[in-house]
């Protein structure tokens, strides 16, 4: 299924660096293209390292990018400044992927989803205490959890908290970073479900960031896949699923073991060498070409560009 | 088949200033020789409890094991005394641990780590531990073992310490592993090469595995039989194959519909286990899991279910399963309806 629409996001050559002393600079996020049309969700994979926490809190201004841009409905967000920048703020949010650190447990639950209400003057007085208690039941709680703290919940009502102060400033778009990863298989159903619900509630245009790819394929219209900063495809999920291109992504796809026997019992594994190099002295050329079974002499010398092979798949490898 | 662990109605409690938590509220298993079996569940069920208490790794206090015996080649290990357990513990029976980070010592080289219960338990020479060292680390296929022997466990990244970790616990060739969530806290394609490596292990040195784990994809990889737990007790088991196409616990139903599939359509929603499980401070007398259930009767909240066996080593304990309980056809897996 392909949104058609407006690109609400607009990801132009984004270059994310980070110093980490002795002049050696980490690349987490290097020259990074993406469109994120209204009301889809595109999902961001790739392993722990890869940058996509990074990409995802240099689009919502939590980072200063070092290169290049990221367009909010055509505006550049990180040169907003004044009521435009207020604007963005309310409209782009992020849920977080550990529900325990990104709570304050100095306030109420009350106070953590009006902070926002606040700062923004949407509500007030009355109108404000019935917002909150809307916002509660709109991710499955009750209005008995306003007052109380942080602590007091477990990890999939926590996250539920997080979900509320997302919504409370009527945000269009939300990073989700990890929002599963950190619950129960059992409790990583409900908030999916409700992730979803508020999506088509809300017209709400998310990115999903993840590692749990069966997960991701799940929740996406198209995904992209990260390796050492750099997206090396990007297709709908289904195509992504169905006809892997990169030998990366072919290997991540095998990787993930199906929760049914016979399926892992049949499956031929593409084991993939080795670790993930580091993105401090990332390989020359393409970056996966340390572990890549395909890697031909070109594959060192010059980084592959991502290109459309075929209608809406896009690949960053020599072999296409 | 030689039974080689034999845990029977284990109970193990903590006390703490709010009261007593019934981690586990009678557990009985067997493990054979060289088998692998995965116990599985959600955060607080109890796993970890149990296993910790096969080691005898609970701290006391506040931990105590109330009732039951876990009987290891004959001997009872929650009889023995601490320097007994210490002559046990990493050579006859040892455990890899969820946290590489945490779990090797920071300001030993990894090499000396091997080494340690080879000297201890085994009695080598200081030199002769040390190239047993390098041949493990090989094993557990880490390139450059000379070179690596040598280096701190900060100098490897995530996967290899995980693999440092499995050749420390397999050094002495223990006759039971036991390895608590080996692979969450790693990336899926690492996650893939310590399975297989577990599993090529498994099959080179006949050690019995016990895998602790909530993913129900590493357990259709891994495991030959399946203990599912919920609320301190085992609430089904049964061979692989049963518990994936046969299950008979409306909680085992929920875990399988929780995690999508590859091919599920994102227009059908996720099944999810509605609620929370139950505050292990007060357990309910009757099944833990029948406020969560959807076709909870009435004596489920009255009274916890004896274990009914389906087929030969499958058996559940859902009052479902009784003669007069209501017919209901399994929302998952291949299985029949019940009878």
């Amino acid at each position: 299924m392909m949104v058609e629409g407006m690109p609400l996001v607009e990801i132009k050559n984004l270059k994310k660096y980070f110093n980490v002393g002795r002049g050696a600079v980490l690349k987490a996020v290097d020259n990074v293209n993406l469109q994120i049309r209204e009301g889809e969700t595109v999902g961001l994979v790739g392993e722990s390292g890869c940058g996509k926490t990074t990409l995802g809190r240099t689009i919502v201004r939590l980072y200063e990018p070092t290169a290049g841009e990221v367009l909010f409905e055509g505006k550049n967000v990180h040169k907003l400044a004044g009521q435009q920048l207020k604007e963005f703020n309310r409209k782009a949010q992020m849920i977080f992927q550990d529900p325990y650190a990104s709570l304050n447990p100095r306030m109420t639950v009350r106070d953590i989803i009006g902070e926002g209400i606040d700062i923004h003057g949407l509500y007030k007085n009355k109108e404000r205490t019935e917002r909150i208690y809307e916002l509660l039941s709109l991710v499955g709680l009750n209005k008995e959890h306003a007052n109380r703290f942080p602590h007091e919940f477990s990890g999939g009502q926590r996250q539920r908290i997080g979900i509320a102060r997302a919504l409370a400033v009527e945000p269009k778009f939300i990073v989700c970073d990890e929002p599963i990863s950190a619950l129960d298989v059992s409790i990583q159903a409900q908030v999916i479900n409700l992730l979803m619900e508020l999506q088509q509630k809300l017209k709400l245009t998310y990115l999903f960031i993840a590692h749990d790819l069966s997960m991701v394929k799940y929740v996406s219209d198209r995904i992209a896949v990260m390796y050492l900063g750099v997206i090396v495809e990007l297709a709908t999920s289904e195509d992504l699923h169905k006809k892997p291109l990169h030998p990366y992504t072919q290997a991540l796809l095998s990787a993930i073991p199906i929760p049914d026997p016979e399926t892992e019992r049949k499956k031929k594994r593409i084991l993939l060498e080795g670790d993930v190099p580091s993105p401090i002295n990332p390989p020359k050329g393409c970056r996966f070409v340390t572990r890549c079974r395909y890697a031909k002499p070109i594959c060192t010398e010059q980084q592959p560009e991502l290109k459309e092979v075929e209608k809406n798949h896009f690949v960053a490898c020599h072999l296409y | 088949m030689e039974k080689l662990l034999e845990v029977k109605d284990l109970e193990v409690s903590f006390k703490t200033y709010a009261g007593e938590i019934k981690a586990v509220r009678g557990v009985s298993f067997d493990i054979n020789k060289g088998e692998i079996v995965a116990i599985v569940g959600e955060s607080g069920c109890g796993k970890s409890v149990t296993a910790q208490s096969i080691m005898r790794l609970i701290p006391m206090p506040p931990g105590i094991i109330k009732k039951g015996s876990i009987i290891f080649e004959g001997r009872d290990i929650t009889k023995l005394s601490e320097r007994e357990m210490e002559h046990i513990r990493g050579s006859e029976m040892s455990m890899v641990f969820q946290d590489p980070m945490t779990s090797l010592n920071p300001t030993m080289k990894v090499g000396a780590q091997i080494a340690e219960s080879l000297i201890k338990h085994q009695k080598m020479h200081s030199k002769e531990a040390w190239k047993k060292a390098i041949e493990m680390l090989k094993m557990v296929g880490i390139p450059n073992a000379e070179k690596r022997a040598n280096q701190y466990p900060h100098e490897f990244s995530g996967g290899m310490r995980q693999r440092a970790m499995i050749a420390i616990a397999l050094a002495c060739n223990p006759k039971l592993l036991i390895a608590d969530e080996p692979t969450t806290a790693l990336d899926v394609t690492i996650q893939a090469q310590i399975l297989d490596l577990m599993r090529d292990l498994q099959k080179k040195l006949n050690t019995a595995i016990i895998i602790i784990t909530h993913n129900l994809g590493v357990v259709a990889n891994l495991a030959e039989r399946v203990l599912v737990m919920y609320a301190g007790k085992i609430i089904e088991r049964g061979n692989l194959d049963d518990i994936f196409y046969n299950p008979r616990h409306p909680y085992t139903w929920g875990l399988l519909m929780s995690v999508p599939t590859p091919d599920l359509d994102k227009s059908k929603k996720l099944a999810s286990i509605e609620g929370t499980p139950p505050d292990l401070f007060a357990p309910p007398v009757g099944c833990p899991f029948a406020p969560r259930c959807e076709y909870a009767m009435k004596i489920c909240y009255e009274k916890y279910p004896e274990e009914f066996t389906v087929s030969d080593g499958h058996s559940v304990a859902c009052w479902l399963m009784h003669p007069l309980a209501p017919k209901v056809k399994p929302p998952v897996g291949k299985g029949v309806t019940l009878s």
